[in-house]
């Protein structure tokens, strides 16, 4: 008998950006670059990309900055909830 | 700029958690901790559903099903085959729930430690069978209600304190047990990191906040976890090989404020409130002195 892997396609082809209710916005010229919504993000949703030219100062501009993936993000609000500057704003989804 | 727990993810975006879920972040966590080089055991419980149904995973490290009582055999059985293809190296993880270690999973569990194999066992503790609808486990806290503890004209709330499955574990002399939760995934990472360097079987209970079964919102998942911890109703501690340490670092608040930030806990009146919290103050008079009675064996 030769065992094998039954699941093999990974989530990440998986969106579940449908179960959203509120969607989270970080504001960038406020944010202080802390890492602390990516580290509380039970979906990681929220990504690291490296520079940001639209940052309030030089310094910040060269620090790595967190990035939300709308297409997992279920907006549960962690991340607002716990960003120690307040900078991630909670609004309703509008359906067009 | 370093972020203070490890970049790498081995637990993919896109899987079925609730909303705010605390057991998620407990795996995410705990894989950041271990590595690549991971196999992951898990029982029925929120985590057999999370990764979504067939064909999908949502871990990028090898993940195995097994039945509810099954979680200890299955990791012995796992490290012995990989130590005889000479794969010394995994970390063999049996990742299971509260109902699976506290209630059905027991005496899978204490014979694994017993036998002495190199595994980790965590723990996720949610307080309950929540992925079955929020039903009681021996887990769940005095005062709390559930499905089948309900709370209407009868009050029929749970009225058991809570079974400390890591208590048991050094009772057992299982060379490291600790206990953590999602609010500080340093200290949870660094607890990982003090396990690896024992060799022999690890057990570490992390508390996993619960949005669905503790009737809380969402958002407030880690302010409930830390509150937890302030409020010394799931104090943390470190038991390595005959060394007990507990974390006293942290500023501690009033139980009710635990309990107040919960609807599971919301038909309780002073009296009740106070019960627990002689529950609670017993339990740490208790936990300092395991902490007197080991550091003078040690000396």
């Amino acid at each position: 008998m030769v065992l094998v892997p039954v699941s093999t396609v990974s989530t990440r082809n998986h969106p579940t950006d449908s179960w959203r209710i509120q969607r989270p916005t970080i504001q960038y010229d406020k944010c202080i670059r802390c890492m602390i919504c990516w580290k509380y993000c039970p979906d990681n949703a929220i990504e690291i990309e490296n520079g940001d030219e639209s940052a309030p100062n030089e310094r910040i501009a060269k620090m790595e900055y967190p990035v939300i993936n709308y297409s997992f993000c279920k907006g549960c609000g962690i991340c607002a909830n716990e960003c120690p500057e307040k900078c991630i704003d909670m609004e309703f989804e509008v359906i067009e | 700029m370093p972020t203070s727990i490890p970049k790498e993810e081995l637990m993919a975006p896109g899987h079925t958690a609730c909303h705010g879920c605390g057991a998620t972040l407990a795996m995410r966590y705990v894989l950041k901790a271990m590595g690549q080089k991971t196999v992951v055991s898990v029982p029925a419980s929120c985590w057999a559903v999370i990764p979504g149904a067939m064909p999908f995973r949502t871990l990028d490290v090898p993940m195995v099903y097994t039945p509810f009582a099954a979680t200890g055999a299955s990791i012995s059985g796992l490290r012995e085959g990989l130590d005889i293809q000479g794969k010394t190296d995994y970390n063999v993880v049996g990742f299971a729930g509260d109902g699976g270690t506290a209630d059905i999973g027991l005496q899978g569990l204490s014979g694994a430690m017993e036998r002495g194999h190199n595994v980790f066992y965590i723990m996720y503790d949610n307080e309950g069978y929540m992925n079955t609808g929020v039903q009681r486990s021996g887990s769940t806290p005095y005062g709390a209600k559930t499905t089948t503890t309900p709370v209407g004209k009868e009050r029929d709330f749970k009225k058991e304190n809570k079974k400390i499955v890591a208590d048991m574990m050094i009772a057992q002399n299982v060379p490291y047990v600790a206990t953590a939760t999602i609010a500080y995934p340093e200290d949870l990472i660094r607890k990982i990191d003090h396990a690896k360097a024992v060799h022999g079987p690890k057990f570490i209970q992390i508390l996993a906040p619960c949005p669905t079964g503790w009737y809380y919102p969402p958002e407030k998942t880690i302010e409930i976890s830390r509150l937890a911890v302030q409020s010394r109703m799931f104090p943390l501690y470190e038991f390595i090989q005959g060394k007990f340490y507990l974390n006293k670092s942290f500023k501690p608040v009033d139980v009710s404020e635990y309990v107040k930030a919960q609807d599971r806990f919301k038909h309780l009146n002073d009296d009740e409130i106070d019960n627990l919290r002689k529950y609670v103050d017993e339990r740490w008079n208790q936990l300092l002195e395991w902490e007197k009675i080991y550091s003078e064996q040690k000396e």
